[in-house]
């Protein structure tokens, strides 16, 4: 299974980002294989639909689950319209999260906001 | 790091001149302004020392590069926003123009190019305090953005402080959204008018939405008692807690424009907002401290 | 400015604006509109339109401002993703095999239709707001309401100012606070704008930002003092050292706040403020020819 989760560094040890359109980094963590892969978060300068390019993002690396603190309304209608399965994440490192997850003590992602649209110039 | 976010529906409901005293009162290291379009904070507080600013890039826009265009009149026949005039050559109209590409697309010789634009600036304003803030340029409109931006910022620049105070948006709009995520508390400062009852209204929802407390103070109370107490019967049927009511008061104009903080000034605003401010704070404290 | 001899009296276009909310723009625009003897009153602050409130119109007329929104063909679509690529908003997103519509992101820029190699994508309307038009004694009252959580005024702008108005009519455009790009549309034909300011640090600035547009734009204009105390106002200073023509002074006054904080019309209480508004009109008709 590949779960996917915005994240502040490239280590184990670094923390969840708060942002799921607006990250630097992804880490893409296969839980069979245990490999990591760092990548670039190409919506992170976007100006405006950042959580879409991000989610669309997300789904072509074959997310199975993401991990995060809260999506936005449509990075979620994206990640769920592609069969990914959300967690909420605690507010410690990344390895104690996938552990957690492992462990299934994440709990489904209830907290969606509205997001914050009028990004596009007008 | 805590945040108190203070909001007003419109603007010119003194929400400003709350932000500053708060933020003298407390002697928090950690401001910013999120009115990013017409921001005024920066006017009111001390800035800090060090300035650094740097660019916010909006979309790109279309450029016509003269000497290749044919004129065939295909960018202005698709341009859906009205940015293509074929008055004086084709030129593009840099307001209009919302960066969609299309011109660049249908474009058969190549004559357009999306340019870089400067959308506005963000400034931080640094010493033992944290001032972060904004400004628009004139005619663009992606303020979410660059308000998720200012806050970052201040997050950023702040890693010791564990508490700020931020004065928000305008409007009840996608700005106000981008200001009220992630804060602790709102303080919804509202004027006794039909209009200030209704953006209040609004604000409450929108924090509701967000699963953020929220309370309310009234500034210029006087001018109208009987929606002031409307405005009380919503709060309790909400069971919004009320923090105080500010009178109005000419000694505010006569503090703002010689520089001085109305709290500074013996008179009965000033007073006034003291109290607004003690009433928020032991909220906001016994609210943060049940989570 | 426009040729004066085609602007006569009666059949001006005058522009209402201030950097920010709050500063009377809404209670100068409706009250210029009631004391004309014939007038037009279009809110074109569609986000929080407040002229109704003062003016209480009986509609008679409503109408539905439309937008295009692309929807894909799923039959037709062989998932190559130019749309979702082309499209500079990120408005689509391409996940188990259909393509999706952010419709709150779309610009309705129509470039996912023109890109698509297949024909797969066509468009359909999505209403994003409405205009109501009524009267309230001598004024026509237009208002514009945008729905919430749509992202732009300006077609409701467009539609709001896109239209025939009687001969021998003035027309006051309430726009919307600050410089943006709807308040740019709601100015595009405007014969003159009245800029509202109040006498602070703060209102100055806003002010300046109004001006600077203004300017931008080559519209001849002038500035009403609202608010105004016996005490220093750094406004009309400015004002004054800029050589910018002052229309009018209006006092801060507890009378005038109460009036208009039960959302009254001030001309139509007060013979006081009667008077008042009607030099400013005049001050205003006189700079326009």
């Amino acid at each position: 299974m590949i779960i996917t989760m915005p994240v502040d560094g490239k280590t184990m040890n670094a923390c969840i980002n708060k942002s799921f359109g607006r990250t630097q980094t992804f880490l893409v963590y296969d839980t069979e294989t245990h490999q990591n892969t760092f990548l670039a978060n190409a919506a992170v300068n976007s100006q405006g639909g950042a959580g879409i390019q991000a989610a669309q993002f997300v789904v072509d690396q074959k997310t199975n689950a993401v991990l995060a603190p809260s999506i936005g309304k449509n990075a979620a209608d994206v990640l769920t319209g592609a069969g990914v399965e959300l967690y909420t994440t605690s507010d410690c490192s990344i390895q104690d999260n996938i552990a957690a997850f492992l462990d299934g003590k994440l709990e489904k992602l209830s907290e969606i906001h509205a997001g914050f649209h009028n990004h596009g110039g007008r | 790091m805590k945040k108190l976010l203070i909001l007003s529906g419109k603007g010119g409901t003194g929400k400003t001149t709350v932000s500053s005293s708060f933020i003298k009162l407390s002697k928090t290291d950690a401001y910013a302004d999120c009115d990013v379009d017409a921001p005024n904070l920066h006017l009111m507080v001390k800035k800090p020392s060090i300035t650094k600013k740097s660019v916010f890039y909006g979309l790109p826009k279309a450029h016509i590069d003269q000497d290749k265009c044919i004129s065939c009149g295909k960018c202005l026949e698709n341009c859906r926003f009205g940015a293509i005039s074929a008055l004086d050559g084709y030129t593009v109209d840099f307001y209009a123009c919302e960066g969609c590409s299309v011109c660049e697309y249908v474009c058969p010789v190549d004559a357009i190019t999306m340019e870089k634009a400067d959308a506005g600036s963000l400034m931080l304003y640094k010493d033992n305090k944290t001032f972060s803030t904004a400004k628009l340029n004139m005619g663009f409109g992606n303020s979410g953005m660059l308000v998720s931006e200012v806050k970052k910022q201040l997050d950023n620049e702040t890693p010791g402080s564990d508490f700020a105070i931020i004065d928000g948006s305008p409007g009840i709009g996608c700005p106000v959204i981008a200001s009220i995520t992630g804060v602790d508390m709102v303080l919804v400062v509202a004027e006794p008018s039909l209009s200030g009852i209704s953006d209040m209204t609004r604000l409450l929802d929108t924090a509701d939405g967000f699963m953020i407390n929220s309370a309310v103070c009234i500034n210029k109370y006087d001018v109208n008692i009987k929606n002031c107490n409307k405005i009380k019967e919503i709060c309790q049927k909400r069971n919004i807690p009320m923090t105080g009511m500010i009178p109005f008061d000419t000694m505010v104009i006569e503090a703002v424009n010689n520089g001085l903080d109305i709290t500074d000034i013996d008179c009965p605003a000033g007073h006034a907002i003291k109290e607004v401010y003690k009433t928020t704070i032991n909220i906001f404290n016994s609210v943060n401290q049940e989570k | 400015m426009q040729d004066s001899t085609t602007t006569g009296v009666g059949n001006l276009r005058i522009a209402i604006l201030s950097g920010k909310g709050g500063t009377g723009k809404t209670i100068v625009s409706v009250n210029l509109s009631a004391v004309c003897d014939d007038s037009v009153y279009i809110d074109c602050d569609v986000e929080e339109p407040n002229g109704h409130i003062f003016l209480k119109p009986v509609i008679s007329e409503e109408s539905e401002i439309k937008v295009l929104m692309p929807f894909c063909n799923d039959d037709l679509c062989t998932g190559c993703r130019a749309c979702v690529d082309f499209c500079n908003f990120n408005a689509l997103a391409y996940v188990n095999n259909k393509i999706m519509v952010f419709e709150d992101i779309c610009h309705s820029c129509g470039g996912c239709k023109l890109v698509c190699p297949e024909n797969a994508i066509s468009e359909k309307e999505k209403i994003i707001g409405k205009i109501k038009i009524g009267t309230s004694d001598n004024v026509t009252v237009i208002t514009g309401i945008m729905n919430t959580g749509e992202e732009s005024g300006v077609p409701i702008i467009q539609g709001l100012l896109n239209r025939e108005f009687p001969a021998g009519t003035n027309v006051f455009i309430d726009c919307p606070p600050g410089s943006s790009c709807s308040v740019m549309e709601s100015i595009k034909e405007a014969d003159y704008c009245v800029l509202v300011t109040e006498p602070t640090i703060l209102g100055l600035h806003d002010f300046k930002m109004v001006h600077e547009l203004v300017e931008l734009f080559n519209k001849p204009h002038g500035v009403v003092l609202n608010k105004c105390t016996a005490s220093y106002n750094p406004s009309k200073q400015y004002c004054i050292e800029h050589d910018i023509r002052i229309l009018a002074e209006i006092p801060y006054d507890n009378e005038l706040g109460k009036l208009n904080s039960d959302g009254k019309i001030i001309v139509r209480e007060s013979k006081k403020y009667r008077e008042t508004f009607t030099e400013l009109l005049g001050a205003v008709t006189k700079e326009v020819q």
